[in-house]
């Protein structure tokens, strides 16, 4: 198993944490990771992403030219990024704030509504641990649900570690609306 | 401390410097290495050290001289255009016999450039962007793993040759988070009586990288040095090689470009074709020897680097005509393409079976 996924969305919306999240516990449980934010001249509100890869092999290239997997928690996300997954693969769109939606016929596109699920427990800033329960739902394959839920504890700081019960209800969320799709 | 952790690369070498008993490091602020200052102004007031944020890039590298003349274990970090700053005291360090590490996490270039990964001061490090007659030992980590570990090694080497280490890692090297298990102190100590320690009761100490008299005081100086480089040259050289045995083609890529080369060779014997990777770990010294022993069995060589051609010259030269050496690069911040490394050595193949066919 390899899945090269990319992870994007506005700064600030937990980009960088969602693929460090991924790793922690896939590393947690004996996988090969690799996690690579990019650092272009990102402005504050502009866009983010990391390049996760996450493997039962050592990762030979932590750049990703053509994503398995992209979580695109914005407009702007999807643009840039569903031309770059590979055929077959797996796009993941906010559709809370989505207005351009995905069309390609040749990969699994499936829409969450993260930021309201999110806004549902009363914070708009966790549309991403939405994502992230989608993803588990439909990719179990990469890393267990409770592994994830382990390695909350031990990549959220200290300080915020109180807001994690939260974290895990609007993840859950996530997975309890995600339902499975066959491949594209 | 034996335990995984994800950490990034520019982090991971910030902590063994710490681990291998750095206490002083000065610094000036340039993407994509801001890890590691932001780290060391943290980590350094915890275990009792000095970290300094400097006015220059200058004025860092002669705050990195002054402590290494002190006999303590002294690091800067910067990137590309920072490093050609310090140019003029990594002379003064090397002419000086200073031991230090130096860290170049590089970005494209030249000039300002941009902040993306690029391996593009290969020459720089090299042959030395100072200058005189001088080397550094220059080390070319390819994980964040490896940063931690040569960190590590590259104090070591600094106090026992008495000379500048470079660590050279590109961009992304520096950027990556991985797992990583840190390092253990190497346990080797070393004694410096050179050192300016105050002269009370004995003779007093001078460094310094003038020698006016006699006459023959600098070619001295320079035949001395140049003894210490051919023991580093015959001494010091670390390669990584992954699927040579049997290779027809042969990829020769440091950092970056080594993993992705890595993942071609993965991909073109799956589809039966024999590549192999050749990772030089020391830049300076070349591992001239072990390229040329495996490179010599190969039908030819393709030389993958983020920029347009410097380290292939040192191929060149290991393998001074037995071997065609190609080249392929990218520059500014991109990186080599998988498909098109699999794509040139694909077409070596072909060539290779039509000059069959045809004899």
């Amino acid at each position: 198993m390899t899945e090269e996924l990319i992870i994007a969305g506005f700064g600030g919306q937990g980009v960088l944490l969602t693929g460090k999240l991924l790793c922690v516990a896939a590393m947690r449980q004996g996988k090969q990771v690799s996690h690579i934010p990019s650092y272009g001249a990102e402005m504050r509100g502009g866009t983010a992403n990391c390049s996760v890869v996450i493997s039962d092999e050592e990762i030979a290239s932590p750049v990703i030219e053509k994503p398995s997997i992209v979580i695109a928690l914005n407009g702007p996300s999807v643009a840039k990024f569903e031309p770059r997954v590979r055929p077959g693969g797996l796009l993941i769109w906010n559709s809370s704030l989505v207005k351009n939606p995905p069309t390609r016929k040749d990969l699994v596109l499936v829409s969450l509504d993260a930021t309201d699920l999110s806004l549902s427990e009363g914070t708009e800033r966790a549309a991403n641990m939405a994502a992230i329960g989608a993803l588990l739902k439909l990719k179990p394959g990469i890393v267990s649900v409770d592994a994830v839920e382990a390695a909350l504890d031990e990549v959220i700081s200290a300080r915020n570690r109180k807001h994690n019960p939260v974290n895990l209800r609007i993840l859950h969320a996530g997975f309890e609306k995600t339902h499975k799709v066959d491949a594209a | 401390m034996s335990e995984k952790v994800l950490m990034k690369g520019n982090e991971a070498l910030a902590e063994a410097a710490v681990i291998a008993g750095c206490r002083h490091y000065f610094a000036y602020p340039i993407t994509p290495q801001n890890e590691i200052p932001a780290y060391m102004s943290r980590r350094m007031p915890e275990v009792g050290g000095t970290f300094l944020q400097a006015e220059s890039e200058l004025a860092a590298i002669s705050m990195v001289l002054g402590a290494a003349a002190g006999g303590v274990r002294a690091m800067t970090s910067s990137s590309s255009p920072g490093i050609s700053l310090k140019q003029e005291g990594i002379s003064y360090i090397a002419g000086s016999e200073l031991p230090c590490v130096l860290v170049n996490i590089m970005r494209g270039g030249p000039g300002l450039g941009a902040i993306a990964g690029a391996q593009g001061d290969y020459f720089q490090a090299t042959r030395g962007g100072g200058n005189g007659d001088y080397r550094t030992i220059v080390l070319a980590p390819g994980s964040a793993q490896e940063l931690a570990d040569f960190t590590i090694e590259a104090f070591d080497l600094a106090d026992e040759y008495r000379m500048p280490v470079m660590i050279l890692a590109d961009g992304y090297i520096g950027q990556m988070s991985e797992p990583v298990v840190l390092p253990k102190p190497s346990g080797k100590s070393f004694e410096k009586p050179w050192a300016l320690t105050g002269a009370k009761g004995r003779k007093k100490n001078i460094i310094c990288s003038m020698k006016l008299i006699p006459d023959t005081a600098l070619e001295e100086h320079n035949l001395r040095l140049q003894e210490k480089y051919d023991l580093i040259t015959e001494k010091v050289h670390r390669v990584d090689t992954y699927m040579t045995d049997d290779a027809d083609w042969l990829v020769v890529a440091y950092g970056t470009s080594a993993r992705i080369a890595r993942k071609a060779v993965d991909r073109l014997r799956g589809e039966g074709i024999k590549a192999g990777l050749f990772r030089p770990l020391t830049l300076w010294p070349f591992p001239e020897k072990e390229l040329f022993e495996v490179g010599s069995k190969v039908q030819k060589i393709l030389t993958v680097e983020m920029s347009l051609g410097q380290m292939v010259e040192d191929v060149k030269l290991t393998m001074n005509g037995e071997v065609e050496v190609d080249f392929h690069g990218r520059a500014g911040g991109a990186v080599p393409a998988l498909d098109d490394i699999i794509e040139r050595i694909n077409g070596y193949e072909r060539e290779n079976h039509t000059h069959v066919q045809a004899s």
